[in-house]
């Protein structure tokens, strides 16, 4: 600790503080444009400088750490005057046209320039015009407003590991740029408009849509991937206009990907406003009574054995309750949510949790991926390891296909027999293991989902006991989900133990299957059903709706209070920002009422009661989340003498930026993926 | 005036030819082993004795930087030679590069050796072809004789020296912007702290040293540190090469005593001034970036590190540039003003913008179309930037105007005001 003075006032402070975070702490607020806590420090904006007694010249208070002793001062006439003097050079050459600019309202040049500048303006020469850059179908740029901070350059080399921009040219021709204007190839290239401190990097799908003050604000969940980022969703009536990330240390820090940003325009599609039934083939628009009534006459018609409950990846956890209650009322035993097609006989959370937690990554010594592409699964995370991968250079080993995850790792092979050569101690990478304190394995969908899923599995738990993944205070063992509702309907129970969707669809096609109830599951393939009865409740017209014969509305995430469970367990609140359109019911009142149209007496007449129950009956999911939660052995033994004749893991994620309906009805991500396509076909412009 | 014998450079026109056997017959290469072999502290020590000053411009002790470098054997030191040469009016190191690069050589073997670094880069001008062809010439040289490389000069110490040519960017002469620049990056400078002691090239502890300070290390160590110390003024000691250039007769390099009164060097060395003493306006002294001096105090000054800066100026590299009368001042500075606008790397604020706006108002003054309110709001730009940015580059831009006006400002608003009357 050093003992320091900020204006006079005595304060004792960390030694590896700088003087900006010093004089925070203090309680002074330091004005700064190209410093961000989670970025590299630049020091160029020099619109930190205060005056350290001794010094000479005013100090960049964002670059010098304190020194024991130091006397700082911020509110002296030439700490002002420094101040004044940096407002009016990042003025003169920026365009006065902040009435049509979409960062006005929320501009730290603005507001800076309010608290900061001199007021008046002495440069009477021309201003500097700078051409506009092509970024991608996100980023809108407008490089005469660019104040050089280079955020964004620090943010894309050092958080999103591509180095795509950056600056060319030098003194007062330096220009931002992607070298070659090509969009800019990464999941999270979408943060460095929040980023920007000026409206040089804007939203372009936002681009004159609103104003910020215009706009209502809700702090709720994305649904996106199954991580979980805090979002801030911001709506101009029943329109979701933007969707920005909202800080929260333990996951997404103040990042979110672009899929989470940008796919909200997916919102306005092809929405199913009102039930629909099929006659004579063709989907006919219906009321809630006869929708209702005919739901109720098709499992009526039809044998417990014979109905199938498939559960989506945007389903909450209060759906997925009341879900797994009416199967259970009506003695419905194939009910699943995994539509990756998992067969584990799953019989404790900690096997299809991310134990480690996000958090946990950073604790991390040495990881191993089985069969994930984490870049696309989880952007988050894969951001994650790449900062903790920076920090501290960890090995990182990944079987399976080889992709580029933004960072360095060791490919050991697209070869599950590797995973035999690890836990018989033949592989090299056995002797990082062994030298690991606190190991983490990260298992990929595409190991999970494979028919001998039970052999690789069990191949996992001996590498696990092997080494030190497991201990009192660490839990090593990760699974890593794909969507939001997962965890949670994994708790509730929506799954067959040792079966799999694989044998639903076995069940369709010899005919023992006659009725599906899809709630929102469109990642399944619906040709297996061609002579099932299917009962499609959801928010878009994609899959599913197609395909079904009834058609129930409900609302999507951004227009109903839920709770949704991470992949590391954390059980997190989402809340309204808008409305479900025209006749769409929010899920669990649907269901509840086909519960009443059944006389099951559940009574529920609010959300509420249907939480406090969840709570009742489940107490453990609102405990807070930690790297310590013991693992519960799967498979008892491991099995003998393996061998994967079909050795290669393939990839989940066929398309990042089109994986559920939301997403594949955006405009916006329908945009990103043609461009992903072209970039990678060395195409694009 | 400095005696022929206590000249450090005595091929510095190139009578002799830069050959190894011919520097060897000047003295070079001499007694190398034994100073080693005295070891590093004697070295530093024998350095600050002599109280040597860094010969780049900023003037700060070269032995007590030296020590600031870590003593830990297992640290990889480097020792990083700047001939970036690109001060406006200075050639002093491409002299030296061309005709006496063993001299540099050798030093730079000393200092490495002092500072406990086995490898030497030595960024040169890119401009400077044919010195880079001369100075790789003499490290061949070096090396096939054994004074460097593996065991250098017999001594135990093994010493790379690297030359790496830059691509033409002033900035690359500030010693961070150079490291960057030597690690393959943009040339910008790095913000301080940590200082290049502590964590330079490649992160590693570094001191980047100039052409000159190097290359008299040896004579100093031959001849001894008190010997160096005797010439010149106190704390302003040894002999320092001018470069003299501008309306003088005889524009020239010469090797003076620190200290010499800046008259004496003109007339003794470079003819005088055109037309006259008399015929003097002003007189830059230290290369572009420090402010210039009116005649009335040319009369009188020395050409000292001490003396220049209570004059409100500075020896900088001593490269003097002298203007007569038939010099106009605000075209003169107006286009150091340009120099300096196109050579900020662009990435601090008050010099990227204001670089800019400074050679444009001075143009607008050069031009007789500002008013003399102008001036001030100019004045007050300087101040804005002096002092503001990362590296030094915005106070150099900033000083000549400074300077300028320090001095000529009544000139300067009456011609203004006759324009604007005129008009």
């Amino acid at each position: 600790m050093a003992k320091i003075k900020v204006d006079g006032t005595e304060i004792e402070v960390r030694d590896d503080m700088t003087i900006l975070q010093a004089c925070e702490e203090a309680g002074r607020e330091i004005p700064r444009f190209c410093y961000h806590d989670r970025l590299s420090i630049a020091g160029n904006c020099r619109m930190c400088l205060v005056d350290v007694e001794g010094s000479p010249k005013p100090v960049a208070s964002c670059a010098m750490p304190v020194n024991e002793g130091m006397s700082i001062h911020t509110n002296t006439q030439k700490v002002k005057k420094a101040r004044e003097g940096v407002m009016e050079f990042l003025l003169i050459n920026h365009p006065l046209d902040c009435p049509v600019c979409d960062q006005g309202g929320e501009c730290d040049l603005q507001d800076q320039t309010v608290a900061y500048g001199s007021g008046k303006s002495r440069f009477d020469l021309n201003k500097r015009s700078v051409e506009e850059k092509y970024m991608g179908p996100l980023i809108k740029t407008y490089m005469t407003r660019c104040i050089h901070c280079t955020r964004c350059i620090r943010f894309s080399e050092e958080v999103a590991g591509v180095e795509e921009i950056g600056a060319v040219n030098r003194g007062e021709n330096m220009e931002i740029t992607t070298y070659l204007e090509k969009s800019i190839d990464s999941e999270m290239s979408a943060n460095v408009i929040d980023l920007c401190p000026v409206g040089a990097l804007t939203s372009k799908p936002y681009q004159f849509e609103a104003r910020p003050w215009e706009l209502k604000k809700t702090e709720t969940i994305d649904v996106m991937d199954a991580v979980g980022s805090n979002i801030r969703v911001d709506t101009y009536g029943w329109k979701v206009k933007r969707i920005l990330p909202r800080l929260n240390e333990d996951i997404n820090e103040e990042w979110i990907s672009d899929k989470s940003r940008y796919a909200c325009d997916g919102l306005l599609n092809q929405r199913l406003d009102t039930p629909y039934v099929r006659h004579d083939g063709n989907l006919n628009a219906t009321d809630w009574n006869d929708a209702l009534n005919e739901c109720l006459s098709f499992m009526k018609n039809h044998k417990p054995d014979e109905i199938a409950f498939l559960v989506g990846d945007f389903i909450d956890l209060e759906t997925s309750y009341l879900i797994k209650q009416l199967s259970e009322s009506l003695n419905i035993k194939k009910i699943e949510c995994r539509q990756e097609g998992v067969r584990l006989p799953y019989s404790d959370r900690s096997q299809y949790l991310f134990n480690s937690t996000i958090n946990g990554i950073e604790e991390s010594d040495c990881i191993l991926i089985i069969g994930s592409n984490v870049r696309e699964e989880a952007p988050i995370i894969n951001t994650r390891i790449r900062k903790h991968l920076l920090n501290k250079n960890i090995p990182i080993g990944l079987i399976g296909e080889k992709f580029d995850l933004t960072f360095d790792y060791e490919h050991l092979g697209n070869d599950l027999n590797i995973l035999k050569s690890i836990s018989d101690g033949e592989n090299n990478f056995c002797k990082i293991l062994d030298k690991a304190k606190k190991p983490m394995i990260i298992i990929g969908q595409s190991v999970l989902s494979r028919d001998d899923s039970l052999n690789a599995y069990s191949l996992i738990e001996d590498i696990v006991h092997q080494y030190s993944f497991l201990d009192s205070s660490w839990n090593g063992v990760n699974t890593l989900q794909l969507s939001a509702s997962r965890i949670g309907a994994l708790d509730m129970g929506c799954y067959q133990s040792s079966r799999s969707l694989k044998d639903i669809y076995a069940d369709a096609e010899n005919g023992s299957l006659k009725l599906l109830f899809s709630f929102g599951a469109d990642e399944i393939d619906y040709s297996k059903f061609q002579n099932t009865k299917i009962i499609y409740m959801g928010s878009h017209g994609d899959r599913g709706a197609s395909n079904s014969d009834l058609i129930l509305p409900s609302a999507a995430y951004t227009e109903k209070d839920a709770i949704y469970i991470n992949t590391e367990g954390r059980l997190q609140y989402a809340y309204q920002a808008s409305f479900p359109p025209s006749e769409a019911k929010t899920d669990w009142k649907i269901i509840n009422q086909i519960s009443e149209m059944l006389n099951l007496n559940w009574g529920f007449v609010t959300l509420d009661d249907v939480r406090k129950k969840i709570k009742n009956q489940y107490p453990d999911l609102f405990n807070q989340v930690s790297a310590d939660r013991p693992y519960k052995r799967l498979l008892a033994n491991k099995a003998s003498k393996i061998s994967f004749d079909n050795k290669e893991i393939g990839s989940m994620i066929k398309d990042f930026y089109l994986t559920d309906s939301i997403s594949r009805l955006s405009k916006t991500m329908a945009e990103c993926s043609q461009i992903r396509k072209e970039l990678r076909n060395g195409k694009a412009i | 005036m400095l005696k022929a014998k206590d000249k450090i450079f005595t091929n510095l026109y190139g009578d002799q030819t830069y050959s190894l056997r011919e520097a060897q017959s000047r003295g070079d290469w001499d007694q190398t082993i034994d100073f080693i072999k005295k070891g590093s502290d004697w070295i530093i020590d024998e350095v600050k004795k002599s109280e040597l000053r860094g010969r780049g411009g900023a003037g700060f002790p070269t032995g007590l930087k030296w020590s600031f470098m870590p003593k830990d054997a297992n640290k990889n030191n480097y020792l990083v030679v700047n001939a970036d040469e690109s001060e406006p009016g200075t050639c002093k190191d491409r002299d030296m590069i061309r005709n006496e690069p063993h001299k540099l050589l050798e030093g730079c073997l000393l200092a490495g050796f002092a500072m406990n670094a086995h490898d030497c880069y030595i960024y040169i001008r890119g401009e400077y072809f044919n010195e880079s062809v001369v100075l790789q010439k003499a490290i061949d040289e070096a090396y096939e004789a054994g004074l460097i490389g593996k065991n250098a000069c017999n001594s135990g110490w093994n010493f790379n020296i690297y030359l790496h040519r830059g691509a033409g960017a002033y900035i690359c002469g500030e010693e961070t912007a150079l490291l960057e620049s030597l690690e393959g990056k943009k040339g910008q400078p790095r913000l301080k702290p940590p200082f290049p002691a502590n964590k330079g090239l490649y992160g590693s502890p570094t001191t980047v040293n100039n052409v000159e300070t190097i290359a008299v290390v040896p004579t100093i160590l031959r001849r001894g540190g008190s010997w160096f110390s005797s010439l010149g003024k106190t704390k302003n000691t040894g002999t320092k090469v001018f470069c003299i250039s501008g309306h003088v007769n005889t524009p020239c390099n010469i090797e003076e005593e620190m200290g010499i009164p800046l008259k004496e060097l003109i007339e003794k060395h470079a003819g005088g001034v055109r037309g006259g003493w008399n015929n003097l306006k002003a007189i830059i002294p230290g290369g572009s970036s420090v402010p210039m001096i009116p005649k009335s105090v040319c009369d009188n000054v020395s050409m000292d590190f001490d003396s220049l800066s209570s004059v409100k100026s500075g020896l900088g590299t001593a490269a003097v540039i002298v203007m007569d009368q038939s010099t106009d001042l605000v075209k003169a500075i107006a286009r150091i003003s340009r120099f300096y606008k196109h050579e900020s790397c662009g990435q601090c604020t008050p010099c990227r913008e204001g670089t800019g706006w400074m050679w444009r108002m001075m143009e607008k003054i050069a031009a007789g179309e500002a008013s003399p309110g102008e001036i001030d709001r100019l004045l007050d730009v300087t101040k804005q930037v002096e002092g503001h940015t990362i590296c030094a580059l915005g106070d150099a831009a900033a000083w000549p105007i400074q300077g300028l006006f320090r001095h000529f400002r009544d000139e300067i608003e009456e011609q203004l005001i006759k324009k604007i009357r005129a008009a």
